[in-house]
């Protein structure tokens, strides 16, 4: 009876395997299953970090639960074998105890290198203040009188709604788009002053390799050197709220040159703008926050 | 070597109906009134679940407001950390350890009856919150300040809920200390303790050390908020992050609070459907002491994005990454006792195998998280939540399922019904992986815990996700129909219920009789 | 590791722990609405204490009954020596968790936010420089004054020690027999207890009165507060358990060589005692 069970059991497997690719239509996105590698080198530092310990510990794996299901395969009573009476060897145990010691140790090096590269935030080219407000966020252009509010775009903020009827499929980038991007240089190292206004929120681009906390009060300090001119999106990543799923992040890197006529371009004026703007949005978004 | 059965000595007419277990101070009643307590608790926490779920089975709003979801979020893992898994294990440590060590009860019965009724009105307090204007704590488990602080007329009543709750873990490790020091059969020393005593031990030593610094964090939440301190504020000289430090000072060795006893549980079921001694018994007992002293000192591998000085930042991964080698030592005595043993398969087995290979894999993505620059994107992603789910449910859960399943013939005098296990074991196996392993890819590819709502590029994975919660759900309800037909009847149970169960709780009859050694046992 | 004759005593049932869950419930959901200031609090709390009050005297009552029946073997006697000494060491996590809070702003927080690496924090506060004591870079402009270690708090480390001793002397004139001289230094012991209290209490008077400190006075008058507060009721916990403990010695209670509620006692005096030696050196002196 327990072996019947047990092929019953696999048979159970198969049957929810197969639901389970019935139900996923689009399986192109499945594709989506793996760290990005981003587009910094500390980005694709981490990124290798991440699969070399992805690497090992499936390699340890294989290796434990392949004796264990050895094991469950030989030393099953049904076939009739004797249970041995050995209980401990401390040989063995010490070796198993070294090894894993000794992988650890030779995983630490290269992330304690990446960590200290991470942390070195001198000789920056330039500066960009990053506040969280509940729930969207400020940048401000240390020197050059440049700084904006960026918020989720009017689109996605109707289709988010309880019961909009809006299909979030039909909306360009649904939650991932904003209303201004931070616009930044290629191949420049940049660093950013990150701080919050209200509670603690986390300024998060995945394709940057990292995220930083805002915590009210101080300041917290990041960089970055993007490598190729794109469109890069993140959001925030600690829970600040009701509205925390609906303060994405959107950074645009661009050559220097078009960068430079892009900071002139917002030079004075447009402040002003984003502060009124902000207003009336965040009467908008007080109405919402009143429970 | 016979044990004693007969009533007590001194006794007082034993009154009867609901007043018994009101005033009760016997270890079994008790015990058992956890161990309910405990299911219910889980089926509440799994239903706020399931909310979640509902919720996240697509990209947009359908189901609930982004603060209701926050506030299940929150109170689903109070619930489950509080009300369902701490008390699964004090039942457990309850019914076993007397048993297990040779001991009449528990040291301090009285106490022992008041650890456990603080427990049904600390959730009173804590679940009523929901109902109140403003709605419930919806900040997390972790209780962030500031954001805590913008709690509606929900705070206080939190905060006391976990006070008492706190209490009542206090009073029920302080017993189940007293009970392993002082109450064991003569000729039972420290190194012949089952695992499972030991591992409670060490568990209630580190609940006694936490659960205060986790009172104090929040005392200092309350009064921030209403007595103008300003503990977490930079206005006045304070840090919110100093709050993060003292909740995860607690919080670390929480963790382990919610692992440690399933480790002895573990340790005891292997051997007994092996038919072979547990391999490695001493270094066991050192392993859990190691990851016991260790996790006082790794309390910041949850903050590594605060913005910590880069030194502290590496002494809290290196301390980390250490935690593998003790544990690694269990999973390698594990299989090693396995092998060349005589297996056989029975629901407690099965839970127990489970739990070796699902809880090692939580334990791997757990060293991943480890490496701090690897965490900058990890860190709050479904990464982190598929994490702790290998290692709260296919870890924590799955090892009381397989203690509930070894045990129910020594509680009920019964046999369980061994084909509704195995359903409930297979089911639960398939669909707990269908349900947690998708969450490693949505975390990876960039989707953040706590939200309420996501970018259609992690739809597929949520709702494979979605369809494995309400599996594994369901899967959950075979278990309780299970128990019921368990107490209510079915083959009778011999005293001791398994081939290869060793351990002084096999010498008595099944079920156990109310009062058990009256005079000690004498263990040679 | 044997039984004493009779085997462990295992009380059959008890009314006093459900009622003690109910008053503390009343007690916690009292304060709770009467913080939110809901109407209905003060009347909640003050049923919560009444009834949480009962059930300590009540539970208390019959331990001492069962002790005083020689109901409880050397056996019991050790759970309960255990019982407590678990309890202290969660008591000391609890202030560890607030002197974690003091060490944490003294030797980062405040750094951080007046200059030190990471430097930028400072820019927010517009460039203020801190030391410890400090109310914090949002209240410059508040004045107060910081509690020194001379006269009173020094005169109250003096009396604990003092009190500390008188208890140890106490002990060995029970543990010897000397009925007199174990209820004179008793007394002892609780007068100075009570004396603390008094200058512990002038001494926050002063603080509010005189100082311009208070417990909203930014992270100095938090830790000030919270720390001695939490000291403070901690000693008026362990005076009214001295008080307790004297009269029954007064009544008898205890032999010489078995006084456990004595000792119990004394631990957690000496307990308060040492918590004590960490504020005088830790919020006073340095
Ligand atoms: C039962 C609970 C439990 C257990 C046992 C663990 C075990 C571990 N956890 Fe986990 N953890 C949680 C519960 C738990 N965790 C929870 C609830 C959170 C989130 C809290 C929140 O934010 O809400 C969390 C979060 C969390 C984080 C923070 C992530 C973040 O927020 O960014 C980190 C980071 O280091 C971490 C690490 C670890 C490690 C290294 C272990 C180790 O103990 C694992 C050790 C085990 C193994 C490694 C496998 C077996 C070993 C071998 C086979 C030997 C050989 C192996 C090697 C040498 C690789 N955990
Ligand atoms: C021991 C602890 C524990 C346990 C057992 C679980 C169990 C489960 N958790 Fe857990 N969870 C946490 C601890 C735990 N969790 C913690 C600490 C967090 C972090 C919170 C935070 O961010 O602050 C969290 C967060 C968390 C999230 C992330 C929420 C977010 O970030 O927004 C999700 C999402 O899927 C989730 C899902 C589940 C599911 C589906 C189960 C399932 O295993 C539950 C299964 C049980 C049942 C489903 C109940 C049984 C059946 C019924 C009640 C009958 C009805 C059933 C049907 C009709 C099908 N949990
Ligand atoms: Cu801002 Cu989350
Ligand atoms: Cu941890």
């Amino acid at each position: 009876m327990r072996k019947m069970t047990a092929r019953r059991g696999l048979g159970l497997a198969g049957l929810i395997v197969g639901l389970m690719s019935v139900v996923s239509p689009a399986a192109a996105d499945l594709g989506l299953i793996n760290m990005t590698r981003g587009v910094t080198e500390s980005s694709r530092q981490i990124y290798d970090l991440h699969m070399t310990i992805f690497l090992i510990t499936v390699v340890i794996g294989v290796l434990v639960f392949g004796a264990m299901f050895y094991s469950i395969y030989r030393h099953r009573k049904s076939r009739g074998v004797k249970p041995a009476k050995f209980h401990h060897s401390t040989a063995v145990e010490i070796v198993w105890t070294v090894i894993p010691l000794g992988i650890l140790v030779a995983m630490a090096v290269p992330a304690t290198q990446t960590l200290i590269e991470l942390d070195d935030t001198s000789d920056a080219e330039m500066t960009v203040k990053v506040t969280g407000y509940q729930w969207f966020w400020g940048y401000e252009y240390m020197d050059e009188d440049v700084q904006f509010l960026s918020r989720l775009d009017v689109d996605s903020d109707r289709a988010r709604q309880l019961g909009s009827g809006v299909q979030p499929a039909s909306v360009d980038n649904y939650l991932q788009n904003v209303d201004k991007r931070l616009v930044v240089p290629v191949d420049t190292k940049i660093r950013f002053q990150i701080t919050a206004a209200d509670v603690i929120h986390s300024w998060w681009v995945p394709d940057l390799g990292w995220k930083k906390d805002a915590i009210p009060g101080f300041v917290n300090e990041a960089w970055t050197r993007i490598d190729e001119p794109g469109i890069y999106r993140g959001r925030c990543a600690e829970l600040c709220g009701r509205d925390h799923g609906f303060m994405p992040i959107v950074v645009e890197a661009v050559e220097k040159d078009e960068f430079e006529e892009w900071l002139a371009g917002q030079r004075g004026g447009d402040a002003a703008a984003a502060t009124a703007s902000s207003n009336e949005q965040s009467e908008v978004s007080d109405q919402l926050a009143s429970r | 070597m016979t044990a004693t059965t007969q009533d007590h000595a001194h006794h007082e007419a034993e009154p009867t109906g609901l007043k018994r277990w009101l005033v009760t101070t016997n270890h079994k009643d008790i015990g058992s009134m956890y161990l309910l307590f405990s299911l219910a608790m889980f089926l509440v926490g799994g239903a706020m679940a399931l909310v979640i779920r509902a919720e996240l089975f697509q990209p947009g709003l359908q189901v609930v407001d982004p603060y209701f979801f926050n506030q299940m979020t929150t109170m689903h893992a109070l619930v489950m950390i509080f009300g369902a898994v701490m008390p699964a294990f004090t039942g457990l440590a309850n019914w076993m350890i007397p048993l297990m060590v040779g001991a009449p009860d528990m040291a301090l019965p009285r106490m022992n009856n008041w650890s456990f009724w603080l427990l049904p009105f600390g959730f009173a307090i804590l679940l009523s919150t929901l109902f109140m204007p403003g709605g419930g704590p919806a900040g997390g488990w972790t209780m962030y300040p500031p954001l805590m602080l913008q709690t509606g007329t929900a705070f206080p009543f939190v905060i006391f809920a976990i006070h008492v709750l706190g209490i009542s873990s206090i009073m029920g490790s302080i017993n189940v200390i007293a009970t392993i020091l002082n109450m064991r059969a003569p000729g039972m020393t420290l190194m012949k303790m089952p695992l499972f005593v030991w591992t409670w031990l060490i568990t209630a030593y580190l609940m006694i050390a936490v659960m205060p610094v986790l009172a104090g964090a929040i005392t200092m939440l309350l009064t921030d908020q209403y007595f103008g301190t300003t503990f977490f504020s930079a206005a006045g000289g304070g840090d919110p992050v100093l709050y993060q430090h003292i909740f995860w000072f607690f919080g670390h060795p929480e963790v382990y609070i919610l692992i440690l006893p399933a480790f002895g549980i573990i340790s005891t079921i292997i051997p007994t459907f092996a038919r072979k001694p547990l391999f490695g018994y001493s270094s066991m007992v050192y392993a859990t002491a190691s990851i016991a002293f260790l996790s006082f000192i790794v309390w910041a591998h949850h903050m590594f994005t605060v913005g910590m000085p880069v030194a502290g930042v590496l002494f809290f991964m290196y301390a980390t990454m250490l935690i593998a080698v003790p544990t690694g030592v269990k999973v390698f005595n594990w299989v090693a006792t396995m092998w060349r043993g005589a297996m056989t398969f029975e629901t407690p087995m099965l839970f127990a195998l489970a739990f070796v290979f699902l809880f090692t894999i939580g334990g791997f993505s757990g060293l991943m998280l480890a490496i701090a620059p690897a965490d900058f994107q990890y860190h709050d992603t479904y990464f982190v939540v598929a994490h702790f789910h290998y290692v709260l449910v296919t870890g924590a859960v799955f090892a009381i399922l397989a203690a509930a399943y070894y045990w129910l013939p020594k509680w009920t005098g019964h046999m369980y019904n061994e084909r509704l296990g195995q359903w409930h074991f297979w089911l639960s196996v398939i669909f707990v992986n269908v349900l947690f392993f998708p969450q490693h890819f949505l975390g990876l590819a960039g989707m953040p815990r706590r939200i309420p709502d996501y970018s259609v590029q992690f739809a597929d994975w949520n709702m494979i996700s979605s369809i494995g919660g309400f599996g594994f759900g369901f899967a959950q309800l075979i278990f309780v129909y299970l128990l019921w037909q368990c107490i209510r009847g079915g083959q009778k149970a011999e005293a001791r219920a398994w081939e290869g169960a060793e351990g002084l709780e096999w010498e008595v009859p099944s079920p156990a009789p109310h009062h058990t050694f009256d005079t000690p046992p004498v263990i040679r | 590791m044997a039984q004493a004759e009779g085997g462990y005593y295992v009380p059959h049932g008890s009314n006093w722990p459900i009622i003690g869950s109910v008053g503390l419930t009343a007690l916690v959901v009292g304060i709770a609405l009467y913080l939110e200031g809901i109407g209905a609090g003060p009347y909640v709390l003050a049923a919560g204490v009444l009834i949480t009050a009962w059930m300590v005297v009540g539970w208390f009552g019959d331990v001492v009954r069962e002790g005083v029946k020689g109901l409880y073997s050397d056996q019991v006697d050790r759970s309960l020596r255990w019982g407590m000494i678990w309890f202290i060491f969660s008591e000391i996590m609890f202030f560890a968790a607030f002197f974690g809070a003091l060490f944490y702003a003294r030797a980062l927080s405040v750094p951080w936010l007046s200059g030190e690496d990471p430097a930028t924090s400072r820019l927010l506060w517009d460039s203020m420089v801190l030391s410890w004591p400090t109310a914090g870079p949002g209240m410059a402009d508040l004045e107060w004054k910081p509690m020194g270690p001379w006269p009173l708090p020094t005169i109250n480390t003096l009396i604990l020690l003092t009190s500390g001793m008188t208890l140890t002397i106490a002990h060995h004139a029970l543990k010897e027999g000397h009925r007199g001289k174990l209820i004179a230094y008793m007394w002892a012991t609780v007068a100075l207890g009570t004396i603390f209290i008094a200058f512990q209490s002038y001494e926050y008077y002063h603080a509010y009165v005189d100082l311009n400190l208070r417990l909203d006075t930014g992270i100095y008058g938090s830790t000030f507060f919270m720390l001695t507060g939490f000291h403070g009721m901690h000693v008026l916990i362990g005076t009214i358990m001295l008080l307790v403990i004297t009269l029954r010695c007064m009544k008898g209670h205890f032999r010489p060589e078995s006084h456990f509620g004595f000792e119990a006692t004394a631990w957690y005096w000496h307990f308060v005692d040492v918590v004590w030696l960490g504020l005088y050196i830790f919020v006073y002196i340095l």
